[in-house]
C-alpha cells in the first residue's frame, strides 16, 4: 500500500493545530472551547476560541491503544463499560494525567473555558462534557437536537437555529468578545469549502481503482474534523484533492490489486486500523467508502445564511436520520461506488453509530441482493473485538463474494 | 488413484480427512489441538493417512481450514471453516440449506443457495454462550466429564430453565438450582436447552437444516432439542465432526481443478496466509 504524499503535510497541519491548542490553553493566547465533532465549530471560531474536539483526542487514544489502560479508571468512577468508550477513554486519560498531546508540547488536555455540545449524535457527548464542566467549574452549553428524523422539516431547522442563537450570549461572555457577523460568514464559508473539497477527495474513490481507502480516509479526515471553519483545512484539502486526482489520472490505486470493493458502515476500530487495512489489501479488497468519513460533509452550509444553514447541516447528517433515509443513503453509496459488499461494524459502546441492530443488513441484502457482514467490535474498547473471529468473518465474506462471481459451483460434484 | 486431504485446525480438536477423487472418505482422524497447532495438524494428518494406507506423497493436494489454518504450513491452500462446513454439507444434502456448525469455540450459521453457494453467514459474538465451551463449563460445575453430559441429560424429568446470557452467570445460576435440590439430569438438560435457544437466536431457520461440528457429533440431546424448538427435522450428515476437514479436502480436490475466469482470485484467496491482525 502506497502512502499518500500529502501525509507529510497532514502531519504538519495537525501538529500546528495541536501546538496552537497548547498556546491557547497554557499560554492564554486565546480562550479554549471544547466542541463535539459536529457541534457549532464555526460559531466558536468566529468568536476567537481555540477549538478542541475531544472525540479526536479519544481516537488518538484508541489508535495508540492506550485507551485500554485508561477506560477502567472511568469505569471505576461509575461510567459503565457499556457507554461510549470515547468518553471513558478520554476521562480515564485525564484521571491518569496523560495525553498524546504531550508530543506537541501540551502538559495535559487543554483546559476548557466553555464546553459546547450538540446531541445530534448522542447523549453521551453531553454527559462527557458535563463531567469536565463539574471538574473545572466551567459552563457547559449546547444544542439539544431532534433525532431519528424521517425528513428534516423547517420546524426542525427553526428549533436548532434558535438554540444556536441562544448560545451566542454565553459564548460571548466566555470569549470576552462580541460575535462579528462577517467572521461567522467567513468561518461558515471556509467550512463549506473544506466540506466540498473533502467530499471531492472521498468521491475520487468512485474510480477504479480507488485512490484512497476508508482506512486512509480515517487519517486524512483530521483537518476536516479539527480545523473546520479554518483556512488551514481548506489549504490541506486543495493539496490532497490534487494528489488524488493525479492518482486517478495515473490509474494508481490505494491497494496493490483491487478485485473487490467494500463499504464500511459504522465507526472505525481505531486500535486495529492498520492491521485491518493490511488484511483487506492482502485479499485484493479496497474498502472504498464509508458512512464515517462521509459524516464530515456539510453541503448545506451557506455563508449567506450562516446560523440557519449550520442548523440544517447538523440535521441532514446520516446519524440524525431514521432507518428509511439511512437505507436510501446506503443504497446510493452502493450504487455510486460500485460496491460488492457492505460491512456493518457493530460498535459495542456506540449504538448511535451502529446500524446493524434493527435488521438493516438483512433488509439491504434482501432488497439489493448485496452481501452484508456484521463485524463485532468497538471504536476503542478492544475487549469487544476478537482478532481471530474477525479475520475468519472477513476472509469468509470475501470468499463468498469471490465465489458468487465465479461460475456456479455446487458443494461438490459427485 | 488420486487422493486429496483436508485438515481442520479447531480450537479443541484437529481433524484430518483423506478422500479419493469421487470424494469417498478413505480415512480420518481427530486429535486434541493443544497449544501446538502445527504439531496437532501433523499428528492428525499422519493418523488419517495411516488409517487408510495412503502415502503422503500420493496425496495430490491438502488444504487447511479452521481457526488454526494459518498454522498448517504444509497445506497447499486454505479456506475458512465457513466455506468448508458449507461445502461439505452441500455435498451430502441438496440446498437451499442452513448449515449450523457448533464448535468448541464458536457457532456458525451458514446459508447456502440451491447450488451450494454461500449467501450469508453469522458467527456468535465474542462470548462462549452458544458454543461447546458452555457445555464444558456446565460439566465442570456438575463435577462430571463433558462426555457424560448427554447421557446424564437423557434421564431428565423436570423442565428447568437457565436464563442467563453469560456462561459465567449461567454457571452461577446452576449453583443456585443445585442448592435448591434440583436433579443433575434436569440441570444437564437445562444446559442443552439454553445452548439451543442461544444458537437459534442467531438467525431464521426456514430452509433445510444441516448440523455439523464436534458438539453436534457428541451431544445428540442438543440436536433433539434444536429440532423440537424448530419444529423441523435436522439433518446430521456423515462424520459431522470432520465436516470442516472433509470440506477442505473437497476444496483441495476442486481447487486443483479450478481454472475459471477468476481462478487467480480464488487461488489467491485460498493461498493467502494472513498474519495476526495485531501485527502492527
Amino acid at each position: 500500500m502506497s502512502e499518500l504524499k500529502s501525509t507529510g503535510l497532514l502531519r504538519e497541519t495537525m501538529g500546528a493545530y495541536y501546538r496552537s491548542l497548547g498556546d491557547a490553553a497554557e499560554r492564554k493566547v486565546a480562550p479554549v472551547a471544547w466542541c463535539t465533532s459536529v457541534g457549532p465549530a464555526e460559531l466558536l471560531r468566529a468568536l476567537g476560541f481555540a477549538v478542541f474536539f475531544p472525540e479526536n483526542h479519544s481516537a488518538m487514544l484508541g489508535a495508540a491503544r492506550t485507551a485500554q489502560r485508561y477506560m477502567p479508571l472511568a469505569h471505576a468512577q461509575g461510567y459503565s463499560q457499556d457507554i461510549c468508550s470515547y468518553l471513558t477513554s478520554d476521562i480515564g486519560a485525564y484521571l491518569a494525567g496523560e495525553t498524546p498531546l504531550s508530543d506537541f508540547g501540551l502538559s495535559g488536555t487543554p483546559r476548557a473555558d466553555v464546553l459546547v455540545f450538540n446531541t445530534n449524535q448522542c447523549r453521551d457527548v453531553r454527559e462527557w462534557f458535563e463531567w469536565y464542566g463539574r471538574t473545572w467549574q466551567v459552563p457547559v452549553v449546547g444544542i439539544r437536537s431532534p433525532r431519528s428524523l424521517e425528513d428534516v422539516t423547517e420546524g426542525d431547522v427553526d428549533a436548532v437555529a434558535r438554540q444556536i442563537e441562544a448560545l451566542i450570549p454565553p459564548l460571548e461572555a466566555a470569549a470576552g468578545a462580541r460575535l462579528d457577523a462577517t467572521k461567522l460568514a467567513t468561518a461558515v464559508g471556509r467550512s463549506r469549502e473544506c466540506s466540498d473539497r473533502w467530499e471531492a477527495c472521498l468521491q475520487s474513490a468512485a474510480n477504479r481503482p480507488a485512490p484512497l481507502t476508508f482506512f486512509d480516509g480515517t487519517i486524512h479526515m483530521g483537518p476536516a474534523v479539527v480545523l473546520r471553519g479554518a483556512e488551514e483545512a481548506c489549504a490541506y484539502y486543495r493539496i490532497l484533492q490534487a494528489e488524488l486526482e493525479a492518482r486517478v489520472r495515473g490509474g494508481q490505486g490505494a491497494v496493490p490489486v483491487e478485485s473487490f470493493r467494500l463499504y464500511w458502515e459504522g465507526m472505525p476500530i481505531w486500535g486495529r486500523l492498520r492491521a485491518l487495512s493490511t488484511v483487506f489489501a492482502e485479499f485484493k479488497t479496497s474498502v472504498v467508502a464509508s458512512t464515517y468519513c462521509n459524516s464530515w460533509i456539510f453541503s448545506d452550509l451557506d455563508p449567506t445564511d450562516p446560523i440557519r444553514s449550520m442548523a440544517r447541516a447538523s440535521l441532514e447528517l446520516f446519524i440524525v436520520r431514521s432507518e428509511g433515509p439511512k437505507e436510501r443513503y446506503l443504497e446510493e453509496m452502493i450504487d455510486q461506488y460500485d460496491i460488492d459488499g457492505v460491512i456493518f461494524h457493530d460498535c459495542r459502546t456506540c449504538p448511535n453509530n451502529t446500524n446493524s441492530r434493527y435488521g438493516m443488513p438483512r433488509r439491504l441484502s434482501e432488497r439489493l441482493g448485496i452481501p452484508t457482514l456484521v463485524l463485532d467490535g468497538d471504536v476503542n474498547d478492544l475487549r469487544c473485538f476478537s482478532d481471530e473471529q474477525s479475520r475468519t468473518n472477513i476472509e469468509g465474506f470475501i470468499e463468498q463474494i469471490a465465489d458468487a462471481r465465479a461460475a456456479p459451483r455446487p458443494g461438490g460434484t459427485r | 488413484m488420486s487422493s486429496f486431504a483436508g485438515i481442520d485446525s479447531g480450537s479443541w480438536t484437529t481433524k484430518a480427512v483423506v478422500i479419493d477423487a469421487q470424494a469417498r472418505v478413505l480415512g480420518s482422524s481427530v486429535v486434541r489441538s493443544g497449544a501446538d497447532l502445527a504439531a496437532a495438524a501433523e499428528r492428525a494428518y499422519a493418523a488419517a493417512l495411516a488409517g487408510c494406507g495412503v502415502a503422503r506423497r500420493d496425496v495430490s493436494a491438502m488444504w487447511a481450514t479452521g481457526f488454526g489454518r494459518q498454522s498448517v504450513s504444509f497445506a497447499d491452500g486454505s479456506r475458512t471453516e465457513l466455506d468448508c462446513h458449507g461445502r461439505g454439507a452441500a455435498f451430502y444434502v441438496s440446498g437451499p440449506l442452513v448449515v449450523l456448525d457448533i464448535g468448541g469455540q464458536d457457532a456458525k450459521v451458514i446459508r447456502l443457495d440451491g447450488l451450494g453457494r454461500r449467501l450469508a453467514h453469522r458467527m456468535n459474538r465474542k462470548c462462549a454462550a452458544g458454543t461447546g465451551s458452555f457445555l464444558d463449563e456446565i460439566a465442570l460445575r456438575l463435577g462430571i466429564e463433558v462426555q457424560e453430559l448427554d447421557r446424564l441429560a437423557s434421564g431428565a424429568t423436570e423442565e428447568l430453565e437457565l436464563s442467563s446470557f453469560c456462561t459465567v452467570f449461567a454457571g452461577t445460576e446452576l449453583l443456585g438450582l443445585i442448592r435448591a435440590g434440583k436433579k443433575p439430569a434436569d440441570l444437564a438438560r437445562a444446559a442443552y436447552q439454553s445452548l439451543a435457544r442461544r444458537v437459534l437466536a442467531m438467525d431464521v431457520f426456514q430452509e433445510r437444516i444441516v448440523a455439523t461440528g464436534g458438539v453436534v457429533a457428541h451431544h445428540p440431546t442438543l440436536v433433539r432439542l434444536l429440532s423440537e424448538q424448530l419444529h423441523a427435522p435436522i439433518v446430521i450428515p456423515p462424520h459431522p465432526q470432520e465436516m470442516g476437514a472433509f470440506g477442505a479436502a473437497l476444496a483441495a480436490r476442486d481447487g486443483t481443478d479450478s481454472v475459471g475466469p477468476d481462478g487467480d482470485e480464488r487461488s489467491a484467496l485460498a493461498a493467502a496466509k494472513l498474519g495476526g491482525l495485531d501485527a502492527r
